[in-house]
Order: C-alpha cells, then sequence, then structure tokens
C-alpha cells in the first residue's frame, strides 16, 4: 500500500480502506479473533488521510491508542495491520504489539503508543535528530484533546519550539477523552497551548479531508523549511464507542441525537461527493476485496510459538531468565 | 601510573565515545556547565549540537532520547538527581524499554541515562537521597552500579555501546574513589560480569557501588579471623550467576549488603536465587535499607537508614556461628 495520496479519489480511497478495515476489525472483535478489544477510527478517517497526504514516504509519524487509521493512512499494508490485531507471526509486529502498538519502520511509524500524549516527545526526539542529519525530514505526531491535559506534551511543545524542530502536532479533537466532553476536562484550548510556546496554531473541519490536507500541507512546508513545528486541531468525531468494551457496558455520555448529528457530516460521504458516483462504486469494490484478502491472510497466519514470548526483549539479543528456575 | 578519580573516568568514558561515534550525543540540565562535573570541557570539545543543555523537562527529554535513539542516535542522559528516575519511570520503563519487544524487533533504543550522585549524598534528604536501582532491575532494564573509576569507565562505555537502554547508578559514597591507572586499564567492561574484588574462602560478601568499599573494609577487619570474597556483580541486571554459584560453592556462606529499601529489593533477590539453585551451609544474611526509607534529614538519621560496616561486621559474623 505505497500508493500516493494525491487525487480526490486517492484521499476517498485510503479513507474508504480505514473505514472498512475497522468494520471489518469490529467483526473480528465480535468472533474473537482479535481479543482485547480496539478502539475504532469510525468518523476520523479524514484527520490521519488529510494529514499523510501532506508526508512524503520518508517522513514519519507517531499515534496513539487509536491507531488504525493513521497506520493505513501512512501506507502500512492492511493484511499485516490486520494479522497484528489477530495476534499473528506475520503482522508489523509480529504479533507482539497488537491494536495499541502498530509500528512499521519501513514505511515511517515510529509506533503507537498506549499512554495518552506520550509519543510526542518521541516525535520531537526523532525531529530533533532529522533536522541534526538534515534528512529533511518532517515528524507528524497525532494525540486527542485528552492529551492536551498531560504535562509530558506541553513539554515536547516546548522542546519543539524552543529548539525549531519539524514536528506537526495532531490533534484530533472527537470531543471526549474517553467518557468527559473536552469542555469539561480542558481549560483554554488546543490553539491556546500551542501559540503559548509561540507555535502558529490552527483549527481546521476534521470532517473535510481536503480541509485537513490543504492545512498540514502549509504546517508540513513550514517544517521543511527549518520555520519550526506548527499545531493543527482537527475537530473530528469518533460515531463508535471510545473502544468495544462499551458493546458489553453500556455507557452514557452522549446522546444518540449528537452522534446522528456529527454522522450527517460523514468524512466519507464529504469526499465521496467529490468523486464520479460510478468511479466510488469501483473504488468501494477495489476496497472490499483488499479487505478480504486481508481478512483470509490474517487469519490463515500462523499464531506465535508460546517458547517465544520473550524473544525481542532485548535488541542486544539477550536472553531474560524465565519465570521458573 | 595516574590517579583517576571516578568523577574523572566517567567524563573521559563519555568524552572518548563521543569522540569515537558520532552518533552518541549528551542531554541533560547544567550538562555545558558541567556542573556534576560528569561533562566538564565537553561542550567545548564536541559544540552544542552534541552536549545539549536541556529545559527542565525530564520527561519530556527522557522520551526526547527514545525518539532520537530510534533514528539511529545513540542519547546519554544526565540526571542530576536520583529521584528524578522516579518521573521519568514511565519514559525509561514504559517506553523505552517496552519498543524492541512491543515492534516485534523492529527498533532499538540504546539509550543511557547516568546518574552522578545516587544513593545518600549526606544532608540532602528525602527526595535527592534514592538509589532506585533495584527498581529498575525489576522491569528489567539493564542496571549498572559502578565501584571504581576504572569499573565506572568500562561500564559506561559499555552501556553506551549496548543496543539496550542501561541506567547506570554513580553513588555518591563512590563519586570521592581514585584509582591508580594506566591508559590500558581504560577498557570497555562487558555487562553482566561480577569482579572479585578479594578473594576468600568463609563468606561471599555481595556489594555494588560504595558499599564494595564498605565490604572490603570489613574484609580487612576481620581477616585472620574470618575469611570474606568480596563479589561485586557490577551489573545488578543482568546478574552474573554463574560467577555466585562459584563463589558460594568455594565459600557455603552469604551475606548481601545493599542500599536498596528491603521489600523487593537487589538482596532478596539474590538470597532467592541463591536458596533455589546453589548450596549454602549456614542461613545467608542481608543488610539493607529498612523497608519503605525515606532518608531523613539529620546525618545521624540519615545514616541510621543506610546499610554500614557495622551491621555487616554483625552480619558476617551471624552466618559464620
Amino acid at each position: 500500500m505505497t500508493d500516493g495520496l494525491h487525487t480526490p479519489a486517492d484521499l476517498y480511497r485510503r479513507m474508504r480502506l480505514i473505514r472498512g478495515f475497522e468494520e471489518l476489525a469490529l467483526r473480528l472483535v465480535k468472533s474473537g479473533e482479535i481479543v482485547g478489544g480496539i478502539h475504532p477510527y469510525i468518523g476520523e478517517e479524514a484527520v490521519a488521510v488529510g494529514v499523510c497526504a501532506a508526508l512524503a514516504d520518508h517522513d514519519l509519524i507517531t499515534s496513539t491508542h487509536r491507531g488504525h487509521g493513521h497506520v493505513l493512512a501512512k501506507g502500512s499494508d492492511p493484511s499485516r495491520m490486520l494479522a497484528e490485531l489477530a495476534g499473528r507471526e506475520t503482522g508489523l509486529n509480529r504479533g507482539r504489539g497488537g491494536s495499541m502498538h502498530a509500528a512499521d519502520v519501513a514505511v515511517g511509524i515510529l509506533g503507537a503508543n498506549a499512554i495518552v500524549g506520550a509519543a510526542a516527545p518521541i516525535a520531537v526526539g526523532a525531529a530533533w535528530a532529522a533536522q541534526r542529519s538534515g534528512s529533511g525530514k518532517v515528524v507528524a505526531t497525532f494525540f486527542g484533546d485528552g492529551g492536551l491535559n498531560q504535562g509530558v506534551l506541553l513539554e515536547a511543545l516546548n522542546l519543539a519550539a524552543l529548539w525549531q524542530l519539524p514536528v506537526l502536532f495532531v490533534c484530533e479533537n472527537n470531543g471526549y477523552a474517553t467518557t468527559m466532553p473536552t469542555a469539561t476536562g480542558v481549560a483554554g484550548n488546543a490553539v491556546g497551548r500551542a501559540e503559548a510556546f509561540g507555535i502558529p496554531a490552527v483549527t481546521v473541519d476534521g470532517m473535510d479531508v481536503e480541509v485537513v490536507r490543504d492545512a498540514a500541507v502549509l504546517a508540513a512546508d513550514r517544517a521543511r523549511r527549518a520555520e519550526g513545528p506548527a499545531l493543527i486541531e482537527a475537530m473530528t468525531y469518533r460515531f463508535g464507542p471510545h473502544h468495544t468494551m462499551e458493546f458489553r457496558i453500556r455507557l452514557s455520555y452522549r446522546t444518540q441525537e449528537e452522534i446522528d448529528e456529527w454522522r450527517r457530516r460523514d468524512p466519507l460521504d464529504i469526499q465521496g461527493g467529490r468523486i464520479a458516483a460510478g468511479q466510488r462504486a469501483r473504488l468501494d469494490a477495489e476496497i472490499a476485496e483488499i479487505l478480504a484478502e486481508a481478512e483470509r491472510f490474517a487469519l490463515a497466519s500462523p499464531r506465535p510459538d508460546p517458547a517465544g514470548a520473550l524473544d525481542y526483549l532485548y535488541a542486544s539479543g539477550m536472553v531474560a531468565r524465565g519465570g521458573v528456575a | 601510573m595516574t590517579k583517576l578519580s571516578y568523577t574523572k573516568a566517567l567524563n573521559r568514558a563519555l568524552g572518548d565515545e563521543l569522540e569515537r561515534d558520532p552518533a552518541v550525543c549528551v542531554l541533560g540540565e547544567d550538562i555545558g556547565a558541567g556542573i556534576a562535573q560528569l561533562t566538564l570541557g565537553l561542550l567545548d570539545r564536541f559544540g552544542p549540537d552534541r552536549v545539549v543543555d536541556t529545559p527542565l523537562s525530564e520527561q519530556a527529554f527522557t522520551s526526547m532520547a527514545t525518539g532520537a535513539a530510534l533514528c539511529g542516535l545513540r542519547p546519554v542522559i544526565e540526571f542530576q538527581i536520583p529521584s528524578l528516575l522516579f518521573l521519568t519511570f514511565e519514559q525509561i520503563a514504559n517506553q523505552a524499554h517496552k519498543m524492541s519487544l512491543m515492534t516485534g524487533g523492529q527498533v532499538s533504543v540504546p539509550v543511557t541515562y547516568v546518574v552522578p550522585g545516587s544513593g545518600s549524598r549526606e544532608g540532602w534528604a528525602g527526595q535527592h537521597s534514592d538509589h532506585p536501582y533495584s527498581l529498575f532491575a525489576h522491569v528489567g532494564v539493564k542496571t549498572v552500579v559502578p565501584a571504581t573509576p576504572v569499573d565506572a569507565y568500562g561500564l559506561l562505555v559499555s552501556a553506551i555501546r549496548d543496543a539496550d537502554p542501561v541506567v547506570v547508578f554513580a553513588p555518591a559514597g563512590a563519586m570521592g574513589i581514585r584509582d591508580d591507572v594506566d591508559a590500558s586499564m581504560l577498557a570497555p567492561v562487558p555487562l553482566g560480569q561480577a569482579r572479585i574484588h578479594r578473594a576468600g574462602s568463609d563468606v561471599t560478601v555481595v556489594a555494588v557501588g560504595h558499599l564494595v568499599h564498605t565490604a572490603l573494609a570489613v574484609a580487612a577487619e576481620l581477616a585472620g579471623e574470618i575469611s570474606v570474597e568480596v563479589f561485586d556483580p557490577r551489573t545488578v541486571y543482568p546478574f552474573d550467576w554463574a560467577a555466585l554459584a562459584e563463589s558460594v560453592g568455594k565459600t557455603g556462606r552469604l551475606v548481601v549488603i545493599d542500599d536498596s529499601n528491603r521489600t523487593c529489593g537487589f538482596a532478596g533477590e539474590v538470597l532467592a536465587t541463591v536458596a533455589e539453585e546453589m548450596r549454602l551451609i549456614a542461613p545467608p544474611k542481608r543488610v539493607t535499607r529498612p523497608d519503605g526509607a525515606v532518608l531523613p534529614f539529620a546525618l545521624e538519621l540519615d545514616r541510621a537508614i543506610q546499610p554500614g560496616r557495622e551491621q555487616l561486621v554483625a552480619a558476617v559474623r551471624t552466618v559464620m556461628k
């Protein structure tokens, strides 16, 4: 999946891939093939695809617990991503990471991070390395509105601004930190936090992939010109649960009316409206085929040998003592 | 032969590695000025791109080092205060340490964290006097506690060259030590390889860092009465179990002196492993900080909490009964 994100159809197609992938993953969570559940990205596809459309292949990203969209948008193979979710040896992380830790260094994904805000300083470090080497790489780091309240993220903003590092801070404001409404948890706002550090920031419609892409292109170009970091706050919404546990535990923290209201601005329909109906149907069919193959590949792939549970623990190859003497 | 201080040994190791490998860089607070003396002169030699003064954002710059390491750099972080390891435990134990396994071996995180002045500094009280090497051994981060200048040099060099995160504790109580050295003695010391500082036949005393010198003093004091072998694992994790088995196989008795709190401390692990896998002719003893120790300020109270020479003498005599 290294095809580019250039045309309106490219953008639609990649969002369709993420949507379909998440629908497939939800089905496999329900059937028990994916254990531990997932944080579905459905509804937020325009953010990942819009940002990654502004990045070059060699640019880097860090992702979050709700990271499938970022990984697919940056270009990971959906078959290997699904195999990872299913805990298979052929997965991106050989079944060692799962939904919240997908990494694919070959396509510039330094890893999804399950601790909110924790990837931002890692992205800053990658950007610092890029600046020193003169590689011209840009690093995009995704986080949610919940991440705005993590101290380490604010520290990361400071370092990035101080050293004018090529970082794109992408705040996916989906309105809720798990169940807490943004307004209940965030004093001030994302743009204000960035501006306090002298970082240019903008709030955009996160349901429109071209709007996100245009903002990201401006920010990435600045970063490539060595003009430092930028922050984009993309206003978006997750159509589904925070986590699939919500299928078992019914939580009431938002109204059906609110969900319906956001669904009327489905990012796939917004972008789908920009391409011909026949082309959209063809792309949908293409993606369905890719995902059918991904499912076949993932479920046919071998499960890891339990004897290898400590493989890769130490990059040096050091072998740890077992739990039984 | 020239005299080399412990601090100068660390400084020299940093300088030599910066010189040898352009991927090595040093990050930390006040390191340009060299407030902890580890980095004295390095800013002038290597410039601000490689010797980087950071703002007081320990959590961010610790993970920043992780990010840089993911992109091919080999950062060394200096923490002025051992308790900062609690603040950055998330970034070391939960991020840097887990990256290799969680990515299925796609990445390595070769970051070294050096703490000059770990343990009690006498008079620095509760939040500057911790010695949490057992904590890092517990989570499986490679953990080094050198006792001498030569070992400090060799272990820091190995830590920097290692593919994994390594925490290097330089105990305040050892930093005044000086060695007679010539250049040939300054060489990498492999992680996980113990050193017998003094051979003995009656009791094996396990110690790291400044407590090696306490153990040596006790061995000298008891010489003629009890033959003490002073066993220094040098790295708390990985531990050189084969060498300990050899030592205990010879002495059949064991005392561990350990500047950790007692519960789940390093000494407890040594005793447990020896009990499971080796043969002793007398019940072992450990001399540690008390459970839940918070070092009080007043010098008498500070010293009352730390494992010391008299306690070690008593423990050695007990295992000989």
